[in-house]
């Protein structure tokens, strides 16, 4: 990697201000960030580390029963943390890489990256989570805008996340074999309202709704409703581990196997 | 009651210790008082034309000590290739100049064009960014049979075209086409034996260091034959006598074929050293190895197999190009000639086998031997055209073969090797046992409730391990003997160093070896230490690859051990007063026989150091012996393996639910290390089956260039232990050696593919899926694609 240097506020405002530098980067578990600096891909001058900031760090149940998780959790606790309160999200944060990966990346750094075969954007979008940042709250469904793009500004921090609880999610995850990141996973949640299925991995454009089946499983939440659904392969992902049509045909499998999972 | 002690005993490996503690002395572990390190640019690009490499601003950024390029290795040796094959017309093979750092062309993606030693690794990478290139892209050759199209880019231009050899082995093609013509069935499939990257744990590292005032070079590397490269780097590039350079193969972190080979970083360093005064070191990236280790197999493949009325072989006549990529690495050619052709009678009396292989050269990294080289590609297409013969006729795939097996032995095959011995009626019955396969049809039933298909995989195959004799590899091509050695030196107090050529990277060679000693001498392993991979330690032995380290080095260490008996005796028999035809030797005592007269071993070789009471006038003091081994056949290991997959027919996904090895290594030295060697074979032989694949664009770019797209097999995806049985326990001795000895290193990754596809095959066909054949990787994707095709 290239020199730079490193700072670690212990307070958002700080980090902000750090932010403010000529090619600052902000490092949340350092994932993805720390194998690009390796292979040089990236050159910032001053790299700000959120790890020091303990009120970005956390599961709290608000009052009104959402679940709030702070930015810079990492997906270790939320497994453990998020269990009695929303186990769906839990499970899904319990099977993100390995040891290793879980107990280093963090929620916010997941969701500010938003790689689009990672899990944590199709809980997000899934579970209509607020992606609270320190300067406002973006609904999910405004904040992911296509693969590795959101809608942060320059210098914006995921302070927390707040989840609303559903009365029942499950995760469905079938692993590109090399790594181990979702081929196509899909994330559903039913809530009073209606059911939000979130599908990853598979489009060219990122994490996305798949509004067809929602539609289907809010009448009859179960596997059954959702059998004679399919999504078009076009704009799905083709590469070495899967065409586009054979994810497209995966968005139904995990879909079908997302609800009976649930719980 | 298993024994714990000698042959046969499963003793826990000695030098886990170390490993398992971060003890061990990895060559990245050498770092050398005012060593540089050097950083290579490597091609981005698969074929390009050099127009200019500029240094000159890139020298002065800060840390450069110098800036090396092709033009420095003008007038200096290329990288050779160690086997010359003769093509069916009776020409060489092409073998064009494979220089240190890329002259005048690049040639794949990873080829060095320069080479920045610096202060620091870092300070080299900056610098190297600051190489001014202008390389004019040409066209990528990628696909073989368009590589051999009229027209096609050239890889070489001083070559006429693509084509590193044509060759045909085995039985002349009259014979041949008149066995198909009278063929009552004939069977016909094409396939892929898919490229793969050996990856093992520890990647190559290379320190060259230089002594001015001796004129004495030493490199460090991670080598599986230290002498290997030191006569090929020593004689052939550098031109350094032997006596003025020194390799050193310290504990090596796994090789598996890809460190056999003699390679560019390792001269660089050597000569770079020599250049400027100091020790100079590379050690590579994980994303280096992936574009400058060799590769192994990617074969493609026609194989037909001729059977009459009765189900019997009568002919195999098989079609392969095999890509060499862009330069000819260390061994490369012999893989798909002689250690591939060789293999392709299998277990069977077919009478009439004939093998054609057209080498190619492509823009891609240097093809070369990989755990198996050439067997696994031979057991491959063989084992699987035999299946799907099982399938056309309507028979029972283990009756098909066991009806064909050959059962006298010695067996001249029609391809050139006689198996000395085998029972392969006895490792198929083992298998079957084992496996219980009467109780298969409930299994595949028990998954059919769950909605998933099962299947069942059966493979039978020979091995040609321990490559032998030179005499008869020298008419072959071979430019290397095939011997090894080793030297027994006895100390005063009686213990025992013993120096082999064989290399230890893995293998438990330090545990093993002692215990043949030990056995010999009726004395205790821990009294004997192995000392292997350094060139001023050892004698000249060609090191380890082909299962070949206790069957061809382990000779030796028996012969050298029987010298020092011989001479041992006449000692005892000196200090007892009898005749030497008198003393026998057990449990480390030297006794007259039919009396209570006896001198213990430490007795012996204290008198044999301290000569006073001694025959000096008959023979030398001192108990030191060295012999060298020179096999007079290769050893023919051999197996019958079965698994059964469960596959999810809506996701394509397989998994193995069971997993049957039954082996014939002959004798065994240590049980558990040979069972631990099958299981990492088998292991690999699951990823080649089932996850790696080593894929190029078709602008030659390396599309699993790291572990996010190369999937290596993790623990997760092999059976579990409770149905995983790995047996070892029919065992026909080897002929031609000391200790019955066949070699185990490589069986597993041979035996695994064919099996693990002929299961999935199995399972498809079970679920009303005509499908017969899918390339390796059989991943999900791929099974759905086929399924749905």
């Amino acid at each position: 990697m290239y020199s730079f240097d490193m700072v670690r506020p212990t307070s958002v405002a700080d980090a902000v201000s750090a932010l403010g530098q000529d090619e600052a980067q902000a490092l949340g578990g350092g994932q993805t960030l720390i194998p690009t600096l390796k292979q040089r891909l990236a050159m910032p001058s001053v790299l700000v580390s959120l790890s020091g900031i303990e009120e970005m760090k956390g599961v709290c149940r608000e009052d009104n029963g959402d679940l709030t998780i702070g930015g810079g959790t990492t997906h270790a606790t939320v497994a453990a943390e998020a269990a009695a309160h929303y186990p769906g999200l839990a499970k899904l944060a319990g099977g993100i890489g390995d040891p290793a990966v879980r107990n280093r990346g963090t929620i916010g750094g997941s969701l500010a990256n938003n790689d689009p075969s990672a899990c944590y954007p199709a809980a997000a979008l899934g579970s209509g989570a607020t992606i609270v940042t320190n300067t406002r709250e973006i609904a999910a469904d405004d904040y992911f805008q296509g693969m590795f793009t959101t809608a942060l500004e320059e210098g914006e921090i995921i302070t927390s996340v707040r989840f609303p609880v559903p009365e029942a999610a499950g995760y469905a995850k079938f692993e590109q074999p090399a790594s181990r990141f979702a081929l196509t996973a899909v994330y559903v949640a039913k809530y009073a309202d209606g059911v939000r299925v979130a599908v990853t991995g598979a489009s060219e454009n990122g994490v996305f709704r798949w509004t067809e089946a929602e539609q289907a499983l809010s009448s009859n939440f179960s596997p059954d409703a959702v059998a004679g659904l399919s999504v078009p392969a076009d704009g799905m992902i083709s590469d070495l581990h899967g065409t586009g049509a054979y994810r497209a045909h995966l968005v139904g499998v995990m879909t079908k196997r997302a609800v009976a999972a649930a719980s | 009651m298993p024994k714990d002690h000698g042959i046969g005993a499963s003793q826990k490996r000695r030098e886990d210790v170390r490993f398992l503690t971060g003890a061990g002395n990895y060559t990245d572990d050498i770092n050398l008082h005012g060593q540089a390190y050097v950083y290579f640019l490597r091609s981005d690009m698969a074929h390009g034309k050099i127009n200019k490499v500029d240094t000159e601003e890139a020298s002065k950024m800060p840390g450069v000590v110098r800036i090396f390029t092709g033009a420095d290795f003008e007038g200096i040796g290329g990288l050779p290739c160690g086997w010359q094959v003769t093509d069916k017309n009776g020409d060489p093979m092409k073998e064009p100049a494979h220089p240190v750092l890329a002259q005048g062309k690049v040639r794949h993606v990873g080829d060095p064009i320069a080479a920045v030693v610096a202060e620091s690794l870092e300070e080299a990478r900056t610098a190297a960014e600051a190489i001014e290139l202008d390389i004019e892209e040409l066209p990528a050759v990628v696909d073989m049979k368009a590589a051999l199209a009229d027209g096609a880019a050239k890889v070489h231009d001083d070559l006429s075209d693509n084509l590193c050899y044509d060759w045909q082995f085995g039985t002349d093609t009259e014979t041949t086409d008149k066995a198909f013509a009278e063929a009552a069935h004939v069977t016909t499939l094409e396939l892929v034996n898919n490229r793969l990257v050996a990856n093992p744990m520890e990647p190559r590292v290379a320190v060259g260091d230089y002594s001015r005032a001796n004129d004495e070079s030493t490199l460090y590397t991670t080598s599986q034959n230290p002498h290997v490269i030191r006569l090929l780097m020593g004689a052939f590039v550098l031109g350094i006598p032997e006596h003025k350079l020194r390799v050193v193969a310290p504990d090596v972190g796994g090789g598996f074929g890809t460190k056999i080979f003699h390679y560019a970083e390792e001269a660089f360093c050597t000569f770079a050293a020599r250049q400027v005064n100091r020790p100079v070191k590379w050690t590579s990236s994980r994303s280096e190895a992936f574009m400058s280790d060799a590769h192994g197999r990617d074969h493609v493949t026609k194989i037909e197999l001729a059977l009459d009325a009765d189900n019997n072989f009568t002919a195999v006549r098989t079609d392969t190009y095999a890509n060499m990529g862009a330069y000819l690495s260390t061994f490369s050619s012999s893989v798909p000639t002689w250690l591939h052709g060789t293999l392709m009678a299998g277990n069977y009396k077919t009478p009439a086998v004939q093998v054609n292989v057209k080498a190619v050269f492509t823009t891609t990294v240097p093809v070369d031997a990989y755990r198996g080289a050439g067997r696994p590609e031979a057991t491959f297409q063989l084992e699987r055209v035999i299946d799907k013969a099982a399938r056309e006729l309507g028979v029972d795939p283990i009756a098909l073969r066991r009806q064909n097996f050959i059962t006298q032995f010695p067996y001249e095959t029609p391809v050139a090797v006689a198996y000395d011995t085998g029972d392969y009626e006895a490792t198929m019955a083992k298998m079957e046992e084992l496996m219980d396969i009467p109780g298969f049809p409930e299994r595949r039933k028990a998954s059919e409730a769950k909605g998933k298909l099962r299947g069942l995989g059966v493979n039978c195959f020979i091995e040609a391990c321990g490559i032998a004799p030179s005499n008869l590899v020298g008419q072959l091509g071979a430019r290397a003997g095939l011997y090894d050695a080793a030297t027994v030196r006895v100390n005063a107090t009686g213990s025992i160093s013993v120096m082999v050529g064989a290399h230890s990277h893995g293998q438990g060679h330090e545990t093993a070896f002692p215990q043949v000693v030990a056995e010999m001498l009726g004395i205790d392993e821990s009294m004997i230490d192995i000392v292997h991979g350094d060139t001023s330690k050892i004698p000249f032995g060609m090191g380890t690859y082909g299962s070949r380290s206790i069957a061809v080095c382990g000779s030796a260490m028996v012969r050298a051990t029987e010298k020092i008996i011989n001479k041992a005796k006449k000692i005892a028999a000196h200090l007892l007063e009898a005749a030497e035809t008198d003393i026998e030797l057990k449990d480390g005592q030297f006794s007259v026989a039919g009396t209570d007269k006896s001198v213990a071993w430490g007795d012996v070789t204290l008198a044999a150091y301290v000569p006073h009471n001694y025959p000096l006038e008959d023979i030398e003091p001192g108990l030191e012996e060295t012999a060298f081994y020179d096999p007079s056949n290769f050893t023919y290991p051999a197996g019958a393996y079965a698994c059964e997959v469960e596959l999810d027919p809506e996701t394509g996904e397989v998994t193995i639910e069971k997993f049957v090895s039954a082996d014939d290594f002959g004798n065994v030295i240590n049980p558990m290390i040979v069972e631990g060697q099958v299981h990492g074979g088998i292991a690999q032989g699951i990823g080649q089956a089932l996850l790696e694949n080593c894929a190029y664009d078709e602008n030659g770019q390396l599309l699993s260039a790291s572990y996010m797209d190369y999937a290596m097999p993790r623990a997760d995806d092999l059976p579990h232990m409770a149905n995983y049985t790995v047996d070892h326990s029919c065992q026909t001795p080897c002929t031609h050696n000391p200790l019955g000895v066949k070699g185990c290193g490589e069986a597993g990754a041979i035996g695994s593919p064919p099996t693990v596809v002929n299961a999935v095959i199995d399972a498809l066909q079970s679920g009303g899926h005509k499908v017969e054949h899918i390339d390796m990787p059989v991943s999900p994707s791929r099974v759905w694609a086929a399924m749905n095709g």
